[in-house]
């Protein structure tokens, strides 16, 4: 379905958002606020931005550790994300699930699961509920190259095409699996090879080209959906910042980091809003310092929460 | 009441809750075609059609991860890995998944699954497929860990598993599969973390599950011939452990001896002696004995395997020793 003018201007907003989130969660980080991991999103907006734009409310994600633009997306819920961050009890889960662990009911956001692979499986689970219960819904699993070199990425696949299920399987392929590039981890350096095997439809994609990305997955959602068979898409994009906040990032040079840069998902596709006449420069900057006061404005939610009491330290161990 | 195999027991439970709630699913290696690696889905697919009866090809980490996900979305899955030794290739969603998103979520994705996993050694099945590691998973918190002894309580506490709203680990014994006993035909359940106590005594406890409990009865009926009255307590659930019908047991009876057919080191005994010791000292006369498979991969010669396992001789040693007080160097006998 081709973007109305309004679409064009959220979704370019959507993206603003999980960068200034991202920077402010690092400058948060920097300032002792945020703790533990942090793996940030900076560079792969349009991945998450491009493949939830066409996804129902009754769809479900599931996501890795590197989850805060999907959440973002999903959950459209920057304050209480933040909160999370911050480890507050008016975080998305209370405090008790932090960077890499956003859940959502609600929302139908699965996690947030910090071990490499570990979605995937919990993916199958999801589509045989689906199929299960004849509803009219597919699963979105995002995950990163690394994910492939796991067996759980093979059994899942197998799996999924295997029973007919609807997931969507997005590997985000920014080049690292931590400081360890593709090449030097896949035998196979083209990974949408890797899932070739499994009798599904195989795709891959420019991650940093947002209009691709929604091309690619608005086909992809609605075959699933109708077909109720899974699809496999590589997502080419990249990571600005290192794995985490203690990267020491001698793996790859600058002028790597400065070529990828080039093609920043976020200044492309303004690019692109602003010599189509859909948007002036001064209507971009508008709708930065939009952002900029949105996540300011979860920054303050997230000091002003409370962190969760003491007492509540066994509430939900079990049900 | 009629007498019926530990293994329809658990058939049983199954047919009774597939049939009374239709979100329970039970999937697994061979459990649909095949009816089971050791028959206790027997006629199921037959019963309930393969939507609900679901073989996997051997990808255990995926069918536990099937019934994460599942169960985050309300269904109730009952998964079964073939033994408890395949566990192992699914410990990252056992572990890291089904205890901690219920967690980590805040309350807002309950995991209602259970994972049936039978175990046991004695059969010559040499040192992979011999295995007891119900410690494993009693260390885990989100979990919670079943081991019947019984046909009667395997198929009530097998209800209450699948009833419960939490990842339960139901931890079969292979070398019980066959045993007969009474079953009632209606609808019961048994409680989860509820200790029995199956024989009453006087002078000493024996704490025990899943084979050991079956070993301790005859034991204790040698230990009634030579005058020593021991009280047999079958913990039935491992986590949590029900600490008030243990501690009641040796305020009656003041001597502990624990058997399980686990390894010594870390096993549950050693959690039970510490419980014990800390909530009921001033009731002990003795230190908290152990009997347990010998600390060694379990050898596939008969007669070895034999003199590794825990057996109602090393049963009766091992009380005859705590009546003593007395603290013996023994191999299979841990003195805490």
């Amino acid at each position: 379905m081709p973007l109305s003018r309004q679409d064009k201007i959220d979704l370019l907003r959507e993206m603003m958002l999980m960068r200034r989130f991202e920077e402010k969660a690092h400058e948060m980080y920097e300032s002792r606020k945020v703790g533990g991991f942090l793996h940030l999103y900076i560079g792969q907006e349009a991945v998450a931005s491009g493949f939830t734009w066409p996804i129902e409310p009754q769809d479900y994600i599931i996501g890795a550790y590197r989850e805060h633009g999907q959440a973002l997306a999903r959950c459209a819920e920057p304050r209480a994300i933040m909160a999370e961050l911050f480890g507050k009890r008016d975080g998305l889960c209370g405090g008790r699930g932090g960077s890499m662990h956003l859940f959502s009911k609600q929302r139908r956001f699965l996690g947030g699961t910090a071990i490499v692979g570990g979605g995937l499986p919990i993916a199958l689970g999801v589509g045989f509920a689906i199929t299960y219960r004849e509803e009219d819904a597919i699963c979105l699993c995002f995950f990163g190259d690394g994910a492939i070199n796991e067996g759980s990425f093979h059994e899942s696949l197998n799996l999924a095409s295997l029973w007919n299920l609807p997931i969507l399987f997005i590997c985000e392929n920014n080049r690292y699996g931590m400081g360890t590039s593709v090449e030097r981890a896949s035998a196979v350096p083209n990974l949408f090879r890797r899932a070739q095997c499994y009798g599904m439809e195989v795709q891959t994609v420019d991650g940093m080209d947002v209009l691709s990305v929604i091309e690619m997955a608005e086909r992809c959602v609605n075959c699933v959906r109708s077909e109720s068979r899974p699809i496999f898409v590589e997502a080419i994009t990249y990571r600005y910042r290192g794995h985490s906040m203690s990267d020491p990032g001698h793996y790859r040079s600058r002028d790597e980091v400065e070529e990828w840069r080039r093609r920043d998902p976020i200044a492309l596709f303004g690019n692109v809003l602003v010599s189509e006449g859909t948007l002036s420069k001064q209507d971009i900057e508008a709708i930065s310092a939009e952002c900029e006061r949105t996540i300011d404005e979860s920054v303050a939610f997230a000091e002003a929460s409370e962190p969760p009491p003491r007492e509540s330290l066994y509430e939900h161990v079990y049900a | 009441m009629p007498e019926i195999m530990y293994r329809q027991a658990l058939n049983h439970a199954l047919r009774e809750e597939m049939q009374r709630d239709e979100s329970v699913f039970v999937i697994g290696e061979e459990v649909g075609e095949y009816e089971g690696a050791y028959r206790v889905t027997e006629g199921l697919l037959a019963e309930f059609g393969e939507k609900r009866v679901r073989d996997t090809p051997i990808s255990e980490e995926a069918i536990v991860g099937v019934g994460v996900g599942a169960a985050m979305l309300g269904l109730r899955p009952v998964v079964e890995l073939m033994t408890i030794n395949f566990s192992l290739l699914a410990m990252d969603q056992i572990i890291n998944h089904a205890a901690k998103i219920y967690y980590m979520s805040n309350g807002q994705f309950p995991i209602p699954m259970v994972m049936r996993m039978p175990e046991g050694a004695g059969m010559q099945l040499g040192a992979q497929h011999s295995q007891h590691f119900e410690s494993y998973f009693a260390h885990v918190p989100g979990l919670k860990v079943v081991a019947p002894g019984t046909p009667y309580d395997a198929k009530g506490l097998l209800k209450s598993a699948i009833r419960d709203s939490n990842p339960v680990v139901f931890i079969e014994s292979q070398l019980l599969y066959s045993k007969r006993g009474e079953v009632p035909e209606e609808d019961y359940t048994v409680p989860i973390g509820v200790a029995e106590v199956k024989r009453s005594g006087t002078s000493v406890t024996l704490y025990c599950w899943l084979r050991a409990v079956g070993m301790c009865l005859a034991a204790a009926e040698t230990l009634e011939r030579e005058g020593i009255s021991a009280e047999v307590v079958d913990l039935r659930t491992l986590r949590p452990l029900d600490l008030e019908t243990m501690i009641g047991s040796l305020k009656r009876t003041h001597r502990a001896v624990v058997v399980e057919e686990a390894w010594p080191q870390c096993g549950l005994g050693a959690q039970i002696a510490d419980d014990l010791q800390r909530l009921a000292f001033d009731y002990l006369d003795g230190p908290v004995l152990r009997v347990t498979q010998d600390d060694v991969p379990m050898p596939y010669s008969r007669e070895l395997e034999l003199s590794a396992l825990p057996n109602e001789e090393k049963i009766v040693a091992a009380v005859k020793q705590a009546m003593r007080g007395a603290v013996e160097e023994r191999p299979t006998v841990v003195s805490i």
